[in-house]
């Protein structure tokens, strides 16, 4: 794959604080990538640099091969979308469509045709005459994005484009834009807090946290090779064990008061030692099962039933964990209170560095 | 009636009669120019007077330029300051008051001192000169209200966004301010407009000092030597004022709408 868009030692400070430190990032053309990460970890900002709405207080930003630093937003030649959708309240959908290509100039047959194309495109044919007022917020982010990509820009950015939107549009809605972005084969840069969103779109997700790059890689990885406490912690749901190192001889550790046999122990580790274990909700089973080496004891504290999946709280003592399993029409979830067995593979414990 | 809502209408019909009891009594000696019977001659005269047409075409005029100039300076002023320099807002809020604190006798004594013939910049010196002057004055006079309007227009759209999904697009900042934020604050522009007009219809002092055939000059000239007639403008002045607050109610339903349609 060819490099597309190349940041380097990006830096950006507002007064003496420092939002985004020293960001080194490469994309290839044609992918999706999701820069992911809590507010305020400097995602959004490194959008609008490569938008060109911020300036970089320090550090290059390269699409292939030409350095864009200092290049005005309007001569990037970068599509947008904001969260906010921005489209143009005095100019109906066909307008707002066409403003790009009227701007670069193009005739009025071209703007038609392809505001036409575009509106085929985003599912809303004839709808050319509408107000941004009289749509709804679902149809009028998909306008906004058929704004973005009409005038055929290098790049496309979008800025947290479903945020604003209800749970069941926000699904539908960023399946359409992946499907369109593939279409297209667009070199995207999507941002978002939501990391349901980042997994299921993405060729790779860079997750971010207080102005620096804590993991890049594609979803499956993210999620089941986390490299920080960090990225663990933030992408999906995490259960973490504060154990003591029972021995180093035979490698087992205490969870409250339980012991248990680790596949291996941290280099370093030793007798007494606190050691971190965590776990997905998800590979952590109610009852036996024949490949789990672990085997714990609990307490069932609460049920949430959540449809096709159960959540239960079981406590261990002082530990509590979060277990997933899916809704059995035939057999009645664990109830409060019910002692239960818990069995865990211990090679889906992980073991994480600082 | 509740003893509280009693006293509220009481309160309002003071108000009311405060308000519209001289104005009645003003419009009914207004018709009273014939002896013991109501005519309208006393319009018909005003109406027929060539110096009304005059000074009321000449106001209309120099008001038109003044909302001209005035949209040209306060418009592109208060988008960048709501852009680029927030911060800013409350010292040019402060600036814009300064035409109602300063009285247009000060102002204008300032202008004839500071453009006279002696000047740099004579522009007492010409009749040209002087209708330039007076329409610069006016703009200074108008932009408390020309600046309040443009910027709680600028308040109800999202500027920043706007401006930004525009300039992404290619567009440069006077194609943004001309075809995005313009239309979608126009309303608010044309009531700083009216207000503008209301306001120079009226004007004496600025007018008089410069020595210019303006409305509100020919007003006091009239209401200085006839009875009936300046009775007759009085009313014909409130009613282009109400016409023009008229105008910005009508054109407030026209605003570009914002919102979305709930899914």
């Amino acid at each position: 794959m060819t490099e597309f868009l190349r940041i380097e030692n990006l830096v950006k400070s507002f007064g003496a604080t420092t939002v985004v430190k020293s960001v080194n990032l490469s994309f290839n053309a044609g992918e999706f990538v999701t820069l992911l990460g809590p507010s305020g970890c400097g995602k959004t900002t490194i959008l609008r640099m490569v938008a060109g709405f911020e300036r970089p207080t320090s550090g290059s930003i390269t699409v292939e091969g030409r350095d864009i630093t200092d290049l005005a937003p309007n001569q990037r030649q970068i599509g947008m979308v904001f969260q906010a959708y921005a489209l143009f309240p005095n100019m109906n959908v066909g307008d707002n469509i066409g403003f790009g290509l009227k701007i670069a100039g193009k005739s009025r047959d071209e703007i038609k045709s392809r505001t036409e194309e575009m509106l085929k495109l985003i599912g809303l044919p004839g709808y050319e005459k509408r107000y941004p007022y009289e749509m709804s917020g679902g149809q009028q982010q998909r306008v906004a994005l058929a704004r973005a990509i009409a005038p055929r820009p290098r790049m496309l950015l979008l800025d947290e484009p479903l945020s604003a939107l209800d749970a069941k549009i926000r699904v539908s809605l960023r399946e359409e834009i992946r499907a369109i972005q593939r279409e297209l084969g667009i070199t995207t840069l999507f941002v978002t807090h939501d990391q349901e969103e980042a997994l299921s779109i993405s060729d790779r997700v860079v997750v971010m946290n207080a102005g620096n790059v804590e993991q890049v890689g594609e979803p499956f990885e993210i999620y089941n090779k986390p490299a920080t406490r960090f990225v663990a912690q933030f992408v999906g749901t995490l259960n973490t064990i504060e154990a003591t190192v029972a021995s180093t001889a035979d490698n087992t550790v205490s969870i409250d008061g339980q012991i248990v046999k680790l596949s291996a122990l941290p280099a370093g580790a030793s007798n007494g030692n606190p050691i971190a274990l965590t776990l997905r909700p998800e590979v952590m089973t109610v009852g036996t099962r024949p490949d789990a080496d672990i085997t714990l004891n609990g307490t069932v504290e609460e049920a949430h039933f959540l449809g096709s999946v159960i959540r239960l709280s079981i406590s261990l003592g002082r530990t509590v964990l979060n277990i997933d399993t899916f809704n059995d029409q035939r057999t009645a979830p664990p109830a409060r209170g019910d002692h239960v067995k818990i069995s865990i593979a211990s090679k889906d414990l992980l073991i994480l560095g600082a | 009636m509740k003893r509280s809502k009693l006293w509220a209408w009481i309160t309002f019909g003071v108000a009311v009669a405060y308000f519209l009891v001289p104005l009645l009594a003003t419009f009914e000696f207004s018709l009273r120019i014939r002896r013991g019977t109501y005519s309208l001659d006393a319009y018909a005269s005003v109406f027929s007077d060539p110096r009304f047409q005059a000074t009321f075409g000449y106001s209309l005029l120099v008001g038109l330029f003044a909302i001209i100039v005035g949209i040209f300076i306060v418009v592109p002023a208060a988008y960048f300051v709501r852009l680029r320099a927030p911060h800013l807002r409350p010292l040019i809020e402060f600036v814009t008051l300064l035409p109602l604190i300063i009285p247009p006798i000060i102002l204008v004594f300032g202008y004839i001192r500071l453009y006279n013939t002696s000047s740099i910049l004579p522009l007492t010196g010409s009749t040209f000169g002087t209708d330039i002057l007076l329409v610069l004055a006016y703009v200074a006079l108008a932009l408390p209200y020309m600046y309040r309007a443009v910027d709680t227009g600028l308040r109800t759209i999202d500027v920043q966004t706007l401006t930004e999904a525009a300039t992404i697009l290619g567009a440069n900042q006077m194609v943004i301010l001309a075809r995005v934020i313009f239309p979608n604050i126009i309303v608010a522009v044309l009531s700083g407009a009216f207000l503008t007009l209301a306001i120079v219809i009226g004007e004496f002092t600025i007018a008089s000092l410069l020595n210019r055939p303006a409305f509100g000059p020919y007003l006091q000239n009239v209401g200085a030597n006839r009875a009936f007639e300046p009775a007759a403008l009085a009313v014909i002045s409130f009613v282009i004022t109400w016409g023009a607050m008229g105008m910005i109610q009508l054109l407030s339903r026209f605003a570009p709408k914002t919102a979305a349609l709930t899914d």
